[in-house]
């Protein structure tokens, strides 16, 4: 029974939410079916814009903060760099307004220096620099029940060290590494405090985007594009498990 | 959120192997260096400084933003911010604790269950923000409903206030206490609460007695993991508070966008930070205490 509310106390939100981006009045009563706001979303050039933004950043930063992430986890899992753990694990407590701000701050004194702005790359460089403390604990959670005989069964059989790992770890390591790619393009493609201060004027994201059109007030674009959301996130990481498991 | 390292302390056998890890550290080591460390540099240099004429930063170098931080007029925002986040916490405690305990105990599909509870973390923390906002808000489903039944006349202030504040960290940060919850609530072993029984204690007093205690680590995890992205919450009291209830989260974001003095923002941020550290350090001895 108590059960039962709680699921619905976390599904009925978003379930309400759902239904009503089939509502033909932006009022929040039924007025019968409609894909109108659907149509609205697919014509918001601006929306589009921001999803394509979104993306292309989710996309460059899970690449490569999964990809350095991993040779750090695995470097841990062989030997300790208590520095790189502590801070590692310090960025991961660190309020998201705290790291946008300095990393803000910081930028803004480095463009003293080189003659660049805010804007993509820079919202890139952030995602990358918040989402390397994911991939490094969901690597080294993967390592914790990965056996070493496997690397030194490859070393005894002639192969260097980078073989061994390229070969050997890396194969096994794939689920995990699948996972903490999924994780990192949830978290960056949907930050909206870090991004919001660290981006520039072409650099608007679809968080962005959907912050403002909240801030305004009623709007069943908003409706119809979180269930867009939603949904392909769902279709997404369900692609990603299947993966995962094979 | 304890130390990282592995319990393999596996070498290789006689091969230079110190120099391939050292380069795997490298690209990780060197973003943490520019892209972390650096920038909090700069944050605690700032917040030593004074505010220039165009919102820039000037010397002389002063102590003066760190007393204005505890000033009754911006520490009452730090208080607010603290027992706002206290107050979620509890209530997740409260929600997610039985919500755990069930999961752990059904027959079947535990997993599923699990799965349930951590789905919504998969969809968009702005979407679910949003799907409140468009429930409570004055020409939200509720009140429009309400109005049409004729039971209120006038719309009903359910948004923007600190109960829908408390209301969203609680919805946004449930599953991240029925998580560890469950995993320590599902290693408990039966036979304990059949002993408890045994012995004549009631369900209710071998709950209290024995399932709660032995589920501290449990809890303890659950209680960090939400307070301290509560505490320095800034999206959800900036939609749901509508701007009214202001925490530290809010505070900072204003003194670096619209009020220009990035000196007082940075040694609230890092204040912010410290507090976030001090309470890790807190619970984290008490948990230490029962190892």
């Amino acid at each position: 029974m108590y059960a039962a509310a709680a699921y619905l106390f976390l599904y009925a939100p978003l379930a309400v939410l759902s239904v009503f981006s089939f509502n033909a009045s932006k009022v929040a009563m039924w007025r019968g079916f409609s894909w109108e706001w659907y149509r609205s979303v697919f014509h918001n050039e601006a929306l589009l814009e921001a999803t394509i933004n979104s993306l292309i950043i989710a996309t460059v930063a899970t690449i490569i903060s999964t990809a350095i992430g991993t040779l750090a986890g695995y470097a841990l899992w062989k030997k300790r760099f208590p520095l790189l753990t502590n801070s590692l694990y310090l960025s991961l407590v660190t309020p998201e307004i705290v790291t946008g701000v300095s990393l803000l701050a910081f930028f803004e004194w480095s463009f003293r220096f080189l003659h660049v702005q805010l804007g993509m790359h820079t919202v890139i460089l952030a995602h990358i620099s918040f989402c390397l403390a994911y991939v490094v604990i969901v690597i080294l959670a993967r390592l914790r029940t990965f056996d070493p005989a496997l690397e030194e069964a490859g070393l005894d059989l002639g192969a260097n060290e980078w073989q061994v790992f390229w070969r050997v770890t890396i194969p096994i390591l794939l689920p995990g590494i699948v996972a903490a790619a999924l994780l990192c393009f949830t978290v960056s493609f949907d930050d909206y405090v870090i991004t919001s201060l660290v981006a520039g004027v072409n650099s608007e994201t679809l968080p962005m985007r959907i912050y403002a059109m909240a801030r305004k007030g009623v709007s069943p674009d908003v409706n119809a594009l979180s269930l867009m959301i939603t949904a392909g996130l769902g279709v997404f990481i369900l692609l990603a498990g299947r993966l995962e498991r094979r | 959120m304890c130390s990282g390292e592995s319990k393999t302390n596996y070498q290789f056998p006689g091969t230079k192997v110190g120099r391939l890890r050292a380069v795997f550290v490298a690209p990780s080591a060197t973003v943490m260096a520019v892209l972390f460390f650096a920038p909090l540099l700069i944050i605690v240099a700032y917040s030593l400084l004074s505010r220039g004429p165009y919102g820039g930063v000037m010397h002389p170098w002063t102590p003066e933003n760190y007393r204005r931080v505890f000033d009754p007029l911006y520490g009452q925002v730090l208080w607010r911010s603290i027992w706002i986040a206290g107050a979620a916490t509890a209530l997740c405690l409260i929600l997610g604790f039985p919500l755990a305990l069930y999961i752990a105990r059904a027959k079947r599909h535990r997993t599923l269950l699990l799965n349930l509870v951590m789905l919504p973390f998969w969809t968009s923390f702005l979407i679910r923000i949003y799907a409140w906002m468009f429930l409570l808000r004055d020409t939200g489903l509720i009140n429009t409903a309400l109005q049409e039944l004729h039971v209120i006349s006038q719309p009903l202030p359910l948004l923007f206030n600190t109960g829908a504040v408390i209301l969203g960290l609680v919805y946004g940060y449930l599953p991240f206490t029925v998580l560890p919850l469950y995993a320590t609530l599902e290693k408990l072993d039966p036979e304990l609460l059949d002993a408890a029984e045994d012995l004549g204690a009631s369900p209710w007093s071998a709950l209290w007695r024995v399932t709660v205690p032995l589920s501290r680590s449990g809890i303890i995890a659950g209680c960090l993991l939400v307070f301290i992205p509560c505490v320095g919450a800034y999206l959800t009291p900036d939609l749901m508070g509508g701007g009214k209830t202001v925490m530290a989260g809010n505070l900072v974001q204003n003194q670096f966008t619209t009020a220009r003095d990035w000196p007082f923002g940075a040694a609230a941020s890092l204040v912010l930070m410290l507090l976030v550290l001090a309470i890790m350090q807190i619970l984290r001895r008490r948990s230490e205490e029962l190892l």
